[in-house]
């Protein structure tokens, strides 16, 4: 289990501490990848870092005690990226290591898309897109009803935005200044089949936001410092949006931006490669 | 009874059903509504003034208004999602299946003015399809109450259980036809008539023209056990093979499409159990301009179209 939360952490040691994080995670998606022969490993890879900065920087939560009242809610929008949530999940202390090879095994808790009646730490069921962000406005809805701290995050995929119940969600949460809502979009410019500037463009991204009344900071979604500086703090009076700009495949050199490894299974000799370059 | 005795008095359900939420929320600040700018349609206006921060009023968006339920569920409310039935279910399903249904959240879904209640706007705005289409979905309880009585009953029951639930709140107005001192019991059929020779099994505002037909059959020598069935899923199986097997012919009746609705879980039991003789009556195509109780007539789905159906059984 990776080590909690210190507020009196230096940002050199936040990064060792994630850096070491997000290579565990990595692993872990390419071992089960492999062992599944099932996944989207692209997408995993590219939403590696952003999981990683806040599991293990910026999410109040006890392992333990999952459904804790006061936990900020985490919600993993592009859910077929499970793989990478389980890792996350797993390093956590949420759910056992060993259970990481069952994904996708007949009866497994871990099915191809998350469901929280059958993994602890899972907020909200999600695999069809444009969910997420919903749920996470009337979280953050409940919070301010309960005159609680708790925040909530919501990951969802660039692709994902094409979807109209994102922008229904956006218009809510602008108009209700719900400030404890933060939206982190893994912008990885890429779709299942291609660009998604080729396929149903999305720029000008950061004006749609904020012409949606939400704060909007776009950073290196690979950068830790940049990741933790953008949602560690909360809202002055509009719900945030964090775009990170990212490479599907990231951490391995023939994967990286490759539109084929959406949901493309590496062979062995493939895993054994990329499991070696994560090492390094 | 005197012929020139006057009919019953009619009452909107939803009247009954923000009555019975009101005094919940009052109880329990745990409960809220969402709606999407279904304020006077869902007649919260009193919520509103009542509890003005638990209305949580999305807009005309209903995919997120099932979303944003489920985040208030996920946060510890109990949300009463009240839209008109058409959109709620049919712009939402994708969200009441996942985020509701498979989520396994405690919301109430309330579906407002069902099946042709909108009478001349249109098959638009008619939900005749909600029925089968959340009938499909596993875990969800489906609970149709018949009157002001049933309505309060049920709003109260669904406050307490903890599994996701759809309820229809009828518009169209009906008359009492819960015997007094009967409560709504969770599943279980409610029978307001015996008789031998066929048994009509009835949903929401069809209950009392079942009664009336059962009145008519009467008159003619023939006996009609009607049964009012709130609870849709679960089925009171029971009570259908009873009803099979004392009878031996079944009529049901619901303001909806037959193919997934409560006939077609009242004949899935029948076949199952004790293949009798059935006639399903139901909203059978996109409806014609007019009125509720115009259609209802166009449809058979008034006492005369039901005795046609039980006379057609009996010969």
């Amino acid at each position: 289990m990776a080590e909690p939360l210190r507020s009196d952490e230096q940002p050199a040691q936040r990064r060792l501490r994630l850096t070491e994080a997000a290579r565990h995670i990595r692993r872990s998606i390419l071992t089960t990848v492999g062992t599944a022969k099932l996944g989207h490993v692209g997408g995993d890879l590219s939403v590696t870092d952003i999981l990683t900065t806040l599991f293990f920087g910026v999410l109040r939560y006890d392992a333990a005690f999952p459904k804790w009242p006061d936990r900020d809610r985490f919600i993993l929008s592009k859910g077929h990226c499970s793989i990478a949530l389980y890792s996350t999940l797993a390093l956590a202390g949420f759910i056992p290591e060993s259970l990481l090879p069952s994904f996708a095994a007949p009866l497994s808790p871990l099915n191809g898309h998350p469901n929280r009646r059958k993994v602890p730490g899972v907020e909200s069921n999600t695999g069809p897109l444009g969910h997420g962000l919903p749920v996470g406005v009337g979280c953050a809805i409940a919070a301010r009803l309960a005159r609680a701290q708790w925040r909530t995050f919501v990951v969802l995929g660039d692709g994902e935005l094409q979807e109209g119940s994102n922008w229904e969600a956006a218009m809510a949460a602008g108009h209700r200044h719900l400030s404890s809502l933060t939206a982190i979009v893994d912008r990885n410019r890429l779709q299942q089949g291609a660009k998604t500037e080729d396929t149903n463009a999305l720029e000008p991204l950061a004006d749609k936001w904020r012409s949606f009344g939400w704060d909007v900071v776009e950073i290196d979604g690979h950068d830790y410092d940049a990741l933790y500086a953008a949602t560690s703090a909360r809202g002055s009076t509009k719900p945030r949006c964090v775009i990170a700009n990212t490479h599907k495949g990231r951490g391995v050199s023939f994967m990286e931006d490759g539109v084929e490894w959406h949901h493309k299974v590496p062979s062995p000799a493939q895993i054994e490669a990329a499991l070696a370059e994560i090492a390094r | 009874m005197s012929s020139t005795s006057l009919a019953p008095e009619t009452f909107d359900c939803r009247q009954a059903f923000v009555e019975e939420l009101s005094a919940l929320a009052r109880a329990d600040e745990r409960i809220v509504a969402v709606c999407n700018d279904s304020v006077g349609s869902s007649n919260l206006v009193g919520f509103a003034r009542e509890f003005p921060d638990r209305l949580i009023n999305v807009g005309i968006a209903e995919q997120n208004m099932v979303g944003v339920a489920a985040g208030l569920a996920n946060g510890g409310y109990i949300p009463f999602v009240c839209a008109a039935a058409p959109f709620l279910t049919g712009r939402a399903l994708e969200q009441i299946k996942t985020d509701v249904a498979y989520n396994g959240y405690h919301i109430v879904l309330c579906g407002m003015s069902p099946g042709m209640a909108y009478g001349e706007l249109g098959p638009t705005h008619h939900s005749i399809e909600d029925l089968s289409w959340i009938r499909a979905i596993a875990d969800m309880i489906v609970v149709v109450p018949a009157d002001p009585q049933q309505t309060r009953d049920v709003v109260r029951w669904a406050a307490q259980t903890d599994r996701p639930c759809y309820l229809r709140i009828g518009r169209v107005k009906v008359p009492n036809v819960t015997p007094d001192g009967v409560t709504f019991e969770f599943g279980k059929a409610l029978q307001l008539r015996d008789g031998s020779d066929v048994t009509l099994v009835a949903t929401g505002v069809m209950v009392s023209r079942a009664l009336e037909a059962a009145d008519l059959l009467g008159a003619a020598g023939v006996t009609a056990r009607v049964l009012n069935i709130a609870t849709i899923v679960p089925l009171d199986e029971e009570a259908i093979v009873r009803a099979a097997r004392d009878t031996g012919r079944i009529v049901t009746i619901e303001e909806a499409r037959t193919t997934g609705g409560l006939g077609a879980a009242v004949a899935e039991t029948v076949v199952r159990n004790v293949p009798v003789p059935m006639r399903m009556l139901g909203v059978t195509g996109f409806a014609p301009t007019g009125k509720a109780e115009f259609l209802y007539e166009h449809f058979g789905l008034d006492a005369a179209g039901i005795v046609r159906a039980v006379r057609e059984l009996l010969t």
